[in-house]
């Protein structure tokens, strides 16, 4: 009886706390950046070493919209030096997921593949994607090719180990069932596995979305002369670590961006999940 | 000819971990007909389940012949509907496409599949919810998709494991009565298995009782009373009591056998 009577009074103030809970979210990050400006502003250290909230936000704002050139020869290009790096992410992460999750299913379905394929990815796993440096400029140069290959060793790992878990961890009553409403073996695939691993192969992409990204700015760094990580190492050189900053910044949104827009495709696609998970209620 | 004949079915599970094989059920024969509601009645891990899965298609027997329809079983069919313990329905699918997948399965045209399913859905009383995904149901409402599920199939035996067990009480009491009916509209053969003597004697009209384990077939009861099933009446008592003996003769055997 109590439970139920709690609930009705409580409605009004729910609302209300919704209400916050935008601004709930902007407290610390406020904080965070007020306490910087202070700190820049105090002059503890040399303005160059550390540019205040508002210097970085500056030169984003003329790397973006190129108004004063105060981040002189990137000043406007910003969009361009974005759009570079997205393609890499996105062409790297685009192969990684469709090989990623071929060979996951595959190993995860049949014994054949497991015992083929499944070692010798293993033993590539560990290596770092970094390490693959000098082999990829030497194999590809140096252009979009080498950072599309790092982006591409990132992503597939992680697509590849999520899909497998995600079909072997298939709940085997569902193929029983499949199996008694007469599913043949392709079937059995993608009418059942497939659907049934989707949860854990969409958990396997949203990481990888996140070292896509990762390995885009790494490779840029020192193999590409395009894109924010190009932008971010070159200002480095330059000791403009306002641009630095902005870079980092515009590296962040961006990456996070990708990660809200596939978290939407998962929520459309994984419609049948949400009552049943806590985050689609949480939000 | 029986609907399934069961003959000298004999399964070993071998327990690698311990290097030691595990008898689970010792020569089972049993025959039943056509439109019989046949309960099998035992204690947990007596091996009920075991043979239902045989029969299904799901395990192989040590050694025996299964038939279903003068058939060999050798793999799940659809001749054989199975309704789970849980409804292990696919969770991606509404009520009316899980109905429907056999059809689907089948490259059943989607118009055919919904208006076919629909006459299962309100078989089970599901109209409204076809609509709805097994994670918006309750375990009840679930669990009927499941039996519209196998029905859909028009099997020629249905398979039923324990399948209001994880129920509560009252709608485990409706979902009997559903049952019933069901059975009695569609006259179809069902195999139940439970391990509530309350169950199997207000569904079936023939009681498998099981010994516990090795599973062996105590007695086959037959159980004609009228329905519905009166259970407070002296007749149902009496068919109660009988079969109560006939576990407890087998719970004193084993008290006296360790």
């Amino acid at each position: 009886m109590t439970s139920v009577t709690d609930v009705s009074p409580a409605r009004p103030a729910f609302r209300l706390t919704r209400a916050f809970h935008g601004l709930e979210r902007l407290v610390v990050p406020a904080l965070l950046i007020v306490g910087w400006e202070a700190f820049a502003r105090s002059g503890m250290l040399p303005p160059a070493l550390l540019p205040a909230p508002s210097a970085v936000l500056h030169a984003l704002g003329d790397w973006v919209f190129g108004f004063d050139e105060t981040t002189q020869t990137y000043s406007g290009h910003w969009l361009r030096d974005a759009l570079a790096s997205a393609l890499r992410v996105f062409g790297g992460f685009a192969l990684a997921s469709l090989l990623g999750i071929l060979a996951g299913v595959a190993i995860g379905w049949s014994r054949l593949f497991e015992k083929t394929l499944e070692p010798t990815l293993q033993m590539l796993r560990p290596i770092p994607p970094v390490s693959w440096i000098p082999l990829a400029i030497i194999w590809f140069g140096i252009a979009d090719k080498p950072a599309i290959f790092l982006v591409f060793l990132g992503a597939f790992f992680p697509v590849l180990m999520n899909s497998i878990h995600g079909v072997k961890t298939v709940d085997h009553n569902l193929v029983r069932a499949g199996a008694m409403m007469g599913a043949n073996g392709r079937q059995m695939l993608t009418d059942i596995v497939l659907p049934a691993a989707l949860p854990s192969i969409f958990a396997g992409l949203r990481i990888a979305v996140g070292s896509a990204w990762m390995l885009t700015v790494t490779a840029e760094m020192v193999a590409v002369k395009s894109g924010l990580g190009y932008v971010l190492w070159d200002s480095y050189y330059f000791l403009r670590y306002d641009i630095v900053l902005a870079a980092m910044i515009s590296i962040g949104l961006l990456g996070y961006l990708s990660d809200l827009g596939l978290k939407a495709i998962m929520a459309r696609t994984l419609r049948w999940q949400q009552t049943t998970t806590v985050q689609g209620r949480a939000g | 000819m029986a609907a399934i004949e069961l003959r000298n079915i004999v399964k070993v599970f071998s327990d690698k971990r311990r290097s030691r094989d595990l008898l689970t059920l010792d020569n089972i024969n049993l025959d039943i007909e056509a439109n019989d509601f046949v309960c099998l009645l035992g204690p947990s891990g007596c091996g009920k389940s075991t043979l239902l899965n045989i029969i299904a298609g799901f395990e192989q027997a040590t050694s025996g012949r299964t038939l279903v329809d003068g058939k060999q079983v050798e793999r799940p069919g659809s001749d054989r509907g199975v309704v789970f313990q849980q409804p292990t329905l696919m969770p991606w699918l509404t009520a009316i496409d899980n109905i429907a997948f056999h059809l689907k399965l089948k490259g059943v045209a989607r118009a055919e599949r919904y208006d076919r399913a629909m006459e299962f859905i309100d078989l089970v009383g599901l109209r409204g919810f076809e609509h709805h995904h097994p994670s918006e149901m309750s375990g009840g409402m679930n669990q009927r998709v499941g039996i519209a599920r196998a029905l859909l199939m028009n099997p020629s035996v249905i398979l039923m494991d324990e399948p209001f067990a994880a129920l509560d009480a009252q709608t485990k009491l409706e979902m009997q009565e559903e049952l019933v009916a069901i059975w009695q509209k569609r006259r179809c053969t069902i195999v139940f298995v439970t391990h509530s003597v309350d169950e199997a004697l207000v569904l079936g009209n023939k009681i498998v009782v099981m010994t516990r384990r090795p599973g062996r077939i105590r007695e086959a009861v037959n159980f004609d009373l009228p329905r519905p099933r009166d259970i407070t009446s002296p007749e149902f008592n009496d068919a109660k009591r009988h079969i109560l003996a006939l576990i407890r003769e087998e719970s004193t055997r084993l008290a006296q056998a360790s």
